[in-house]
């Protein structure tokens, strides 16, 4: 090996390891037999045994997941629409419409939402919440099935029409199977970003409405407990689950830039 | 939802098509993004409410339209400089981001075709994971009573200085800005490298060049592109942040999104926290802007004619 390559080898090491070592102390503290996140003492189950019993974390865990289940239905519906139509239309709006709540921080969406339902008299909950989000979801998915699109061939519903087939079912029979691995990826990408969300949801949510990142972030502006290491643990294995399976669907998810922002 | 399209000329039916596949997406981008960012643009020239919100619209006859956030914007330098020390926390992320950023995209662009998937999306997992995750894990790792600690402030204590705190403080927001943000800076860099020309890097080293001439006169002018794609991708989130300043941040590292967010959910100002969003979405889009022209010049320049994207 030369040794501009082992250099290179030791930087980018250097990289992952600063990548990982954050999450691998998390978790790694899940099993820790002690209430300080210090010292390893001894392995345990405890802090998710706990977790099970911690009916605010539960009740948590269930809004987060009832929003994400509406906001990544809906969001897939609007969002594979809205990727056919960037895909098939030039359009001067739609584009920016998409990608602007991705581009822009989060805190702006966040803030005018709020303004938004508080002069509405929509009261601040739930559906607030899953409104926002899907909003923020539908860019992902669009992106993802604008990239999968582009990877079809588009004559074969061109010839679908020829054959006489209505525009709905050339979408129906052609388009869509060919896109759906495309669409499941971004249904899988919306539904992890839901979940995980905190800047948007923290000012939709209200007083009386917690999610779970609502619920770890007043866990952790308390005080440092394992137990924040344990279900951390849980919603990691989840969503880095949900994305491997995207990724492995839609391996445009890791091509460009746009997998990620 | 069965269309006939004998039913209707091919032209009206095309349009019909048009709008049922892209009305319903712009009409909810509409409602939910658009209509709620223009209101807090009007927001911002209104007068706060006596408890909260906005004050009545028409009171007293007249209409509640004002610059007065925006001069207290420009005449209270405190914001101002809150401003700027966001700028400057965000273009030190984007720097760090880049330093680290750059092996990590070159190894994954120089790698056997089979290992690069994995090797990106190794990068992009810890994106995926829950943001407070990624930050509470440095409150784990920055605690008075972890190794990190112990070890900085035994060498300090060895050169007769005080112990620092390593949590809840600049460094902190500074170290955790970068960990968060720094995916974004790799995918475009990588995206950049992975189609630079090899056979240039070869003639260069048959013409004599050592390994730093060939990285700095030809590989690192031509990811330009991906370095302003990456510094905008990093920038931009990084400029507007408030959790991690305000779960690792000590009292004097609030940025403006702290202040943004203080002026929505405790003063409760909403024409003035809709004044600071403003600023901060200009400034945002103003560099957002830069970077593409930036990166668009820099292509056409005859320096970067080999031109990445061949």
């Amino acid at each position: 090996m030369r040794r501009q390559h082992l250099g290179l080898w030791l930087a980018a090491a250097a990289g992952y390891a600063f990548l990982y070592i954050p999450l691998v102390i998390v978790v790694a503290y899940s099993f820790n037999d002690s209430r300080l996140n210090a010292e390893w003492v001894g392995f345990t189950l405890d802090w998710y045994r706990r977790l099970f019993h911690n009916d605010d974390m539960l009740a948590a865990a269930g809004n987060s997941l009832l929003i994400a289940l509406t906001a990544s239905a809906v969001s897939t519906v609007l969002g594979t629409m809205a990727g056919v139509a960037l895909y098939r239309y030039k359009s001067r709006l739609l584009p920016i419409l998409v990608l602007a709540p991705i581009a822009i921080p989060e805190i702006l969406m966040g803030v005018s939402l709020l303004i938004f339902f508080v002069l509405l008299n929509f009261t601040l909950g739930l559906a607030s919440v899953a409104l926002a989000h899907i909003a923020f979801c539908i860019g992902f998915v669009a992106i993802v099935v604008r990239a999968r699109l582009a990877g079809t061939d588009e004559t074969l519903t061109e010839a679908a029409r020829d054959c006489g087939a209505s525009p709905w079912n050339a979408f129906r029979y052609i388009t869509l199977p060919l896109i759906m691995p495309g669409v499941i990826a971004g249904a899988l990408m919306a539904f992890t970003l839901s979940i995980d969300d905190f800047v948007i949801t923290f000012f939709t949510a209200g007083a009386g409405t917690v999610t779970l990142p609502l619920q770890i972030y007043s866990m952790i502006k308390i005080a440092v407990t394992p137990e924040v290491n344990a279900v951390s643990t849980l919603l990691m294995l989840l969503t880095l689950a949900l994305i491997i399976i995207a990724s492995k669907l839609s391996p445009s998810l890791l091509r460009s830039e746009e997998g990620i922002a | 939802m069965n269309i006939k399209p004998q039913a209707l000329s091919a032209a009206s039916a095309a349009r019909l098509g048009r709008w049922l596949v892209s009305g319903p997406p712009l009409l909810y981008l509409l409602l939910f993004f658009a209509i709620p960012s223009l209101i807090m643009v009007l927001a911002s020239f209104r007068s706060p409410g006596e408890f909260g919100g906005l004050a009545p619209l028409w009171e007293d006859g007249k209409l509640d339209l004002n610059l007065d956030s925006y001069a207290r914007f420009f005449s209270e330098p405190i914001y101002a400089q809150i401003f700027l020390k966001s700028v400057w926390y965000a273009l030190f992320t984007t720097l760090f981001c880049l330093v680290l950023a750059y092996p990590l995209a070159a190894l994954i662009a120089q790698s056997p075709r089979r290992y690069r998937d994995l090797l990106l999306l190794l990068v992009i997992l810890p994106f995926w994971s829950n943001f407070l995750i990624r930050i509470y894990a440095w409150m784990i790792i920055l605690g008075p009573n972890a190794a990190v600690a112990k070890t900085v402030n035994g060498v300090l204590a060895w050169f007769g200085h005080e112990p620092v705190p390593l949590l809840f403080s600049s460094f902190a927001v500074l170290i955790c800005l970068v960990y968060v943000h720094l995916p974004f800076m790799v995918l475009p860099l990588y995206a950049n490298l992975e189609k630079h020309d090899q056979a240039l890097l070869d003639a260069a080293q048959d013409l004599g060049a050592n390994a730093w001439q060939r990285f700095w006169r030809i590989t690192f002018p031509l990811s330009l592109p991906g370095v302003y794609a990456g510094a905008a991708l990093v920038f931009i989130p990084a400029l507007g942040i408030f959790a991690i300043p305000d779960i690792l941040g000590g009292p004097g590292d609030s940025l403006i999104g702290n202040i943004i967010k203080q002026q929505f959910l405790e003063t409760r100002d909403w024409p003035f926290g809709s004044v600071l969003s403003i600023v901060l979405t200009v400034a945002a889009l103003a560099l957002a802007g830069l970077a593409a022209w930036v990166g668009r010049r820099n292509l056409g320049t005859p320096s970067s004619a080999g031109d990445a994207r061949a």
